[in-house]
């Protein structure tokens, strides 16, 4: 009775610590019950999916036709919709809800897609990590400039040459995050690492699309071992 | 839907232990940490001078500092890990900064810290809720 993903909401970083003892990095995300708005099958779009609803918003705030949409599945009012893939074997029906236990596990690896945060016009040193210029010998004026953006004999500027412009505010995905903990009573989830985009932004959680190999557990020998 | 601080907060609060005993840089303690050796679990001391300490609630940590055969030893903990048993306090030092690293530079009695009999270095004396 599920789908691959979910959509929720993060709520910022901090650090517990983990059945070991060891200190783990984890970033919290909010992950209300999401509510199955549509289903979208093979018969009649061509492709089979669930469209999501996530965070209760006032009606007023959404247009007529969204209005409708959510009336017409019996769902109330909610600010985001996206896709998602049904699991194989599984399936949904409008108006149910999804909660996080539904779609994932604890220990699985997981992606999850945001809104990197935005830097603005940002020169070549902060977007592509360009070197700069030396801070002396001679040099004023030029610290941080692209300078030369090719050869002579080409007269031209190649297309795809790293320039200053807009960095961030763009949909990134992080692959291969682990799931720390999931507690459903207070809706949360905990992943270790960061995850893109600023607190409060929307996340979109999903199984991953590609196996990975988890890493071969090391093996304390007599020798390595510490003392 | 918890305002994000309070989640966090409510987080960080569950890890935390509920007293922890008031230190800071100069005193001399002795930590005792859980070990993991051979499959068991054990307790292993760690003494000596406090030289630093960062961070605040769940991530308050310190580093501790002591001389063993000769060769200088510091260790980092987590004021809230798990693997802390316990910390002592043995001697309250009278030092004028937070982060005491010159004493990395020095041997023997130049290493020596002054004991703050009359705690005018550190008024507090009791171990301090952790607001748990």
């Amino acid at each position: 009775m599920s789908v691959r993903g979910m959509l929720g909401r993060k709520v910022g970083m901090t650090q517990i610590f983990d059945a070991e003892g060891k200190m783990v990095p984890v970033t919290v995300l909010a992950v209300e019950p999401n509510v199955v708005s549509q289903v979208r099958t093979v018969d009649k779009d061509g492709y089979s999916a669930a469209q999501l609803a996530y965070q209760d918003v006032k009606v007023t705030r959404l247009t007529r036709p969204a209005q409708g949409h959510l009336a017409a599945a019996g769902v109330a009012p909610k600010k985001h919709l996206r896709e998602f893939a049904i699991q194989d074997g599984k399936t949904v029906e409008a108006g149910q809800a999804i909660t996080a236990t539904d779609v994932f596990a604890e220990g699985e690896r997981i992606q999850v897609a945001g809104t990197t945060k935005g830097k603005g016009f940002a020169g070549v040193v902060k977007r592509y990590g360009f070197r700069g210029q030396e801070a002396s010998h001679g040099s004023s004026l030029n610290g941080r400039l692209p300078m030369s953006s090719g050869a002579t004999d080409a007269a031209r500027v190649f297309k795809g040459t790293r320039k200053p412009g807009h960095m961030g505010d763009e949909r990134m995905t992080q692959q291969g995050l682990k799931v720390i903990r999931i507690d459903n009573d207070r809706d949360i989830i905990l992943i270790k690492g960061a995850i893109p985009g600023a607190n409060g932004g929307l996340v979109m959680l999903e199984k991953m699309h590609r196996v990975i190999r988890e890493p071969q557990q090391l093996v304390q020998t007599k020798s390595s071992k510490k003392k | 839907m918890a305002i994000n601080a309070t989640i966090i907060r409510d987080i960080e609060m569950a890890q935390k232990k509920a007293t922890v005993p008031q230190f800071r840089g100069g005193d001399t303690i002795r930590v005792h940490a859980k070990v993991v050796e051979g499959g068991k679990e054990r307790l292993q001391i760690f003494e000596g001078i406090c030289i630093m300490r960062r961070g605040e609630g769940i991530r308050d940590s310190f580093m501790v500092r002591k001389v063993s055969n000769g060769v200088g030893v510091e260790r980092t903990f987590l004021i809230h890990s798990p693997r802390l048993d316990r910390i002592e306090v043995l001697r309250r030092g009278m030092v004028r900064r937070a982060k005491l690293f010159y004493l990395r530079e020095r041997v023997g009695k130049a290493a020596r810290i002054k004991e703050d009999r009359n705690g005018r270095f550190s008024r507090m004396k009791t171990d301090q809720p952790t607001g748990k």
